[in-house]
């Protein structure tokens, strides 16, 4: 990235590994349980949250000489509940369909604590150029971890992918399910997540010991 | 030394600032999107009742509406009437498509009489009886459009929800689901039973048709069994109306 100094570079490339908000700090868990049921709300939910971060981040960054400590959490969450609704109406008026798939995540992204994590840790003391670039880092890794639950749910729970049937037609009996396969209907239950996402941090930690916790 | 923001007077002006800007700052965005937002809600119901009635553009597997455009000059050259009726008065109203469902609903709870609205669509010498349905899904609200024909035999439906969870409750707005109805009789040996959003009743291609039940969706019961309880206690409320239709 010649563009950004390693400094900066690592804001954006720490939290899709080594410091990921879901695996290593197990935040934003309950929506990464909620809506990985299928991979498009998956992909939906990790783009409202990286605009969401990105620029509240940067909003709160700007504000953080002037916000009180003793009201900040009020604050930050005034600031992204007004992002969101925000953004809901604007959708609502010039793109209707869109703002109906999004309905849902609007009151999960309000409530993420990934999202007053950031701001709490890092919007607040830091400038606004790194606090975008950290706002826009944790989302993806947060969009990341989301995307490959999607992925496994959706493919083993229901045999497509996108909604696109991909190992044939479960009734009709074609393609895979020929063999005697058949969808695992647990995948789309929420527990099977935290099951998916634990083989995630699993296989993380695997591979780099220096993550374990003692 | 205490630092200014610290202060109290300071943290109660802010807070007094803040909730000014941001309730300024909502308060317009939605005063000046309302219009735009009223007329979208507008034509999706006239493209909701339409695809109920066998108007839309679906492709081999997707639900698609006619486009905003069209719609307005569809619907009034498919719907031939609205009616809205209350108890024995039927009464023919152009924006019966308006009525809050919800709205009738808290009346009706507070003892005032319930206002039904009713459209009757015709395509191709077929008439569809469309009825606006409304009831509770496992987090919020959930609605439909159910098209009938004179008998209640569904011609066509659309779901649809407000906060269903996506990929599992939320797929009552997709085809597999919402096509299983077509065809099938809410009404049993001349009473009326509405139709069962059924686990393991053994009939997924739901070949089926009088046995007054769907195939329901793995992992989401509590929706489906919302969807059984909204058919059950809205469509109710309209066999007056066809028990009237048949007698005349």
């Amino acid at each position: 990235m010649g563009l950004l100094s390693k400094k900066d570079a690592n804001l954006i490339l720490d939290p899709l590994a080594d410091n990921n908000p879901i695996t290593i700090q197990v935040l934003g868990i309950c929506s990464a349980l909620a809506i990985t049921a299928e991979l498009k709300a998956s992909l939906v939910m990790a783009i409202s949250v990286i605009f969401v971060m990105g620029v509240g981040n940067v909003v709160i960054s700007l504000m953080r000489n002037i916000i009180p400590s003793k009201i900040r959490i009020i604050v930050q969450l005034i600031v992204v509940a007004t992002l969101v609704i925000i953004v809901d109406l604007v959708l609502k008026a010039f793109a209707y369909e869109l703002s109906k798939t999004l309905s849902v995540f609007v009151g999960l992204i309000i409530t993420n604590c990934i999202i007053m994590g950031r701001f709490e840790a890092f919007a607040l003391a830091n400038g606004t150029w790194r606090s975008f670039l950290d706002g826009i880092g944790n989302a993806l890794g947060y969009g990341v971890i989301l995307i490959i639950v999607g992925f496994f749910r959706e493919l083993l729970g229901s045999g497509t992918l996108f909604g696109i049937p991909v190992l044939g037609d479960p009734i009709a009996k074609t393609g895979l399910y020929a063999t005697g396969y058949e969808n695992n209907g647990f995948m789309i239950m929420p527990p099977m997540a935290l099951i998916v996402v634990g083989i995630i941090i699993w296989v993380q930690r695997s591979r780099n010991k220096a993550l374990i916790e003692d | 030394m205490e630092k200014r923001t610290d202060k109290n007077s300071y943290t109660i002006i802010f807070a007094i600032g803040m909730v000014l800007v941001v309730g300024t700052l909502l308060a317009y965005a939605s005063s000046s999107l309302k219009d735009r937002i009223t007329t979208n809600r507008e034509l999706e119901k006239q493209q909701n009742i339409l695809y109920a009635m066998g108007i839309n553009e679906n492709d081999e597997s997707n639900a698609i509406f006619v486009s905003t455009q069209e719609a307005p000059k569809l619907f009034t050259e498919y719907i031939k009437k609205q009616l809205v009726i209350q108890g024995d008065k039927i009464t023919e109203d152009n924006e019966a498509y308006l009525i809050d469902v919800k709205k009738e609903q808290t009346n009706a709870k507070a003892g005032k009489e319930r206002r039904l609205p009713l459209f009757i669509g015709e395509k191709e010498g077929i008439t569809y009886y469309i009825a606006p349905i409304r009831g509770k899904g496992l987090w919020d609200a959930i609605w439909a459009y159910i098209a009938m024909d004179e008998n209640m035999v569904v011609q066509g439906a659309f779901f649809d929800h407000k906060g269903e969870t996506a990929g599992l409750g939320a797929n009552i707005n997709k085809r597999f689901f919402m096509d299983d109805f077509i065809g099938e009789d809410l009404m049993s040996n001349g009473k009326f039973v509405g139709i069962k959003v059924a686990k393991g009743n053994a009939d997924p291609l739901n070949i089926d048709k009088t046995d007054n039940e769907v195939d329901a969706i793995a992992g989401s019961t509590i929706t489906g069994d919302g969807v059984s309880a909204m058919l059950r206690n809205e469509l109710r409320l309209y066999v007056p109306y066809f028990e009237n239709l048949k007698n005349n």
